[in-house]
């Protein structure tokens, strides 16, 4: 039993990582003002970014990284078009839907011999799985000679944290980061000065169109490390249909979070936990359709929406381009 | 303000321009298919259907073209393009253009129409289904899963429960007692043909629970299953194409579905003037439709090599019928 509640806990963190990422960029472009529904697509390059510049140079940093500068050219992109040209952020939002996986699959086809799919990873060249070595996989427990309780411990920490890779643990970090800076800072003052009332932030000397931009990027980065999250540790190649509304889940789960990082934390690991428990449900002979289990993680949110959370406020100026 | 609006215009007009363009050549007869929202280089399905297609340009007299969807929605416009284009033959890739094909195909009877893994209630004589018995690779594969498990455990993981999956499912059962009446198969289904994560997260629990080899049928979700083999080093089993490039110590074999020599075939029979309308074809071992991967041999002994092709022979000869459902099934037991 406590063997399963250990695969539960795995499966919420594995799930939740990606959305934490995604759902980070979210709280910084909105609290700045910028409405970011393009988070999917800034997924999407960064997915492939990883998985693409993962394969050709073995080393998982880099790839993570490149998936960070991938997301944030989009971020740009969307910068461009909402903060200089103050066009619709919607529109702009869902035509960086459309743009990230049409690239991405443009430039797999030119660098993976036509194929829409890129090929993977080794597992040596993943993003390490930081605590494997601390808690092995069963079988090695054994062969160590581990016995009784301190092997079912060691058994349960495996299950939990010792699958888990470098990305699950970062996420945490850059929650506690995006917090601080938010919250403790001068320039997350600003940022969210920004986004609540612009013109006084101008008529105090902050340049609004330089923190929106900084923020809007940084959202593109963040999406960029949550998809390659994806591409680099739970699975270890790109295809069209890796990132599947994650974006617009973490985007909802932003939302449900009131906006803030450690709400949208907990929000992304209430999803993932549905999901873990959906997926421990689905091993029983319920006489279940699995396709009523699986609208399980949905369900449960709605619920905790409608009951605990209530009513959450956007930015005041959320979506509405400043002009001077 | 003005050239701001005519150069956004003309970025429009070159990305629909480079996006529609079709290379279009005079040939004796056109054949053209429409991909599903895989595309054409899925390394899977879509794929197969344009190897075969492009096989069949090069081998028999026709000019193969294709369009891609990048949603559902692309699925009947892009059949009208194709069908204004003149083409003989169009081929809609996927269950879900079924459909559209037999709507279409009531209203343009002139045009041929065909869909892969498309079953027509009564198709108009223009049109033609083509299924493959999925349930025979799954036999065999299942077992090879059978033969080779240590834990006399292994598991199954399904896409979305229909009846589809379901020929892979019982097949799979089936194949498994045949091998190894004493094994355990656990089953579960993501409810999804994206969710690599879920796909992980089953195949981890399985394993943890005993299974040591896995079966997916279940698209990208098999991703997540067949990393879940690498990262726990046990064993899984591809499906559609030979996934062994996946994980190239883990898959073990495949269940293919030879998309390519159906379509090959089915072309082939237009040209000679045979085309089976009005009909539904069902492709199986003994057509070529279907098989296990050639790669197999890397993991599987050549002993249980032998012995599946023992079982395809007897499957060929109809001594042997894999069943597609639980119904089926049941009744087997």
């Amino acid at each position: 039993m406590l063997h399963n509640i250990a695969l539960i806990l795995g499966t919420t963190l594995m799930y939740s990582t990606p959305l934490i990422y995604t759902a980070l960029g979210g709280v910084i472009s909105e609290n700045s003002g910028v409405v970011n529904i393009g988070l999917e697509g800034m997924m999407v390059v960064g997915a492939f970014a990883g998985a693409a510049v993962g394969y050709f140079t073995g080393n998982p940093w880099i790839a993570f990284m490149a998936a960070g500068i991938a997301g944030g050219l989009f971020g740009l992109l969307h910068a461009i078009a909402c903060v200089t040209f103050h066009a619709d952020q919607i529109v702009s939002g869902i035509a960086i839907n459309f743009l990230g996986p049409g690239i991405s699959l443009f430039l797999s086809r030119i660098l993976f011999d036509g194929a829409t799919m890129t090929r993977s990873i080794d597992l040596n060249n993943k993003m390490p799985r930081i605590l494997n070595s601390i808690f092995p996989n069963e079988n090695i427990l054994i062969e160590k000679g581990y016995e009784g309780t301190r092997l079912f411990f060691m058994n349960f920490m495996n299950l939990f944290l010792g699958n888990r890779y470098a990305t699950v643990y970062m996420a945490f970090i850059l929650v506690f980061i995006v917090w601080f800076v938010l919250y403790k800072t001068k320039l997350g003052l600003r940022i969210r000065a920004v986004g609540e009332h612009p013109k006084a932030a101008d008529t105090l000397g902050v340049n609004v169109a330089k923190t929106r931009y900084l923020a809007v990027i940084t959202s593109g980065v963040f999406s960029g490390f949550g998809g390659a999250a994806m591409s680099l540790a739970i699975v270890s190649n790109f295809r069209p249909t890796l990132i599947s509304g994650h974006g617009f889940i973490a985007l909802a789960a932003m939302i449900f979070g009131k906006w803030k990082p450690q709400g949208a934390l907990l929000a992304c690991l209430l999803f993932g936990s549905a999901q873990g428990l959906t997926v421990f449900l689905g091993q029983f002979d319920f006489n279940v359709s699995s396709s009523i289990l699986s609208m399980l993680p949905y369900i449960l949110t709605l619920v905790i929406l409608i009951s605990f959370v209530g009513k959450s406020v956007a930015p005041a100026a959320d979506g509405i381009p400043y002009k001077k | 303000m003005l050239n701001k609006k005519v150069v956004v215009l003309l970025c429009i007009a070159v990305l629909v321009v480079a996006g529609c363009s079709q290379a279009k050549k005079e040939a004796a007869i056109k054949v053209a298919m429409v991909t599903d929202v895989g595309g054409v280089n899925d390394q899977s399905f879509n794929q197969s259907a344009w190897e075969g297609l492009q096989r069949a340009e090069k081998e028999i007299d026709i000019k193969a073209s294709y369009l891609e969807s990048t949603q559902d929605a692309d699925y009947k416009p892009n059949m009208e393009t194709l069908f204004d284009a003149g083409n003989e033959l169009i081929w809609g890739i996927g269950f879900k253009m079924a459909d559209v094909l037999s709507e279409l195909a009531t209203m343009n009877t002139e045009q041929k129409y065909a869909g892969i893994d498309c079953f027509f209630e009564a198709p108009t004589p223009n049109l033609v289904g083509v299924l493959f018995r999925e349930q025979e690779p799954s036999y065999l594969v299942g077992y090879i899963a059978g033969k080779m498990t240590k834990t006399n455990k292994v598991g199954f993981v399904g896409g979305m429960d229909f009846f589809v999956i379901h020929k892979f499912h019982y097949g799979f059962l089936a194949g498994v007692k045949e091998g190894n009446p004493d094994c355990e198969v656990l089953v579960q289904y993501a409810d999804s043909f994206t969710d690599a994560a879920k796909g992980k997260a089953i195949a981890n629990q399985m394993y943890k629970n005993g299974a040591d080899i896995i079966f997916h049928a279940a698209g990208g979700v098999g991703d997540g299953v067949i990393e879940a083999a690498k990262e726990q080093n046990k064993y899984a089993i591809g499906v559609d194409k030979d996934q062994n490039s996946l994980a190239p110590d883990n898959v073990i074999t495949s269940a293919m579905k030879r998309v390519d020599n159906a379509i090959y075939n089915l072309t082939k029979t237009l040209v000679e003037g045979t085309f089976p309308g009005g009909t539904n074809v069902v492709y199986g071992l003994k057509e070529g439709g279907v098989g296990i991967a050639p790669t197999s041999y890397k993991h599987v002994s050549a002993e249980i090599l032998e012995e599946v092709k023992g079982l395809e022979a007897k499957i060929i000869a109809g001594e042997i019928v894999p069943p597609t459902s639980s119904e089926e099934w049941e009744a087997m037991q």
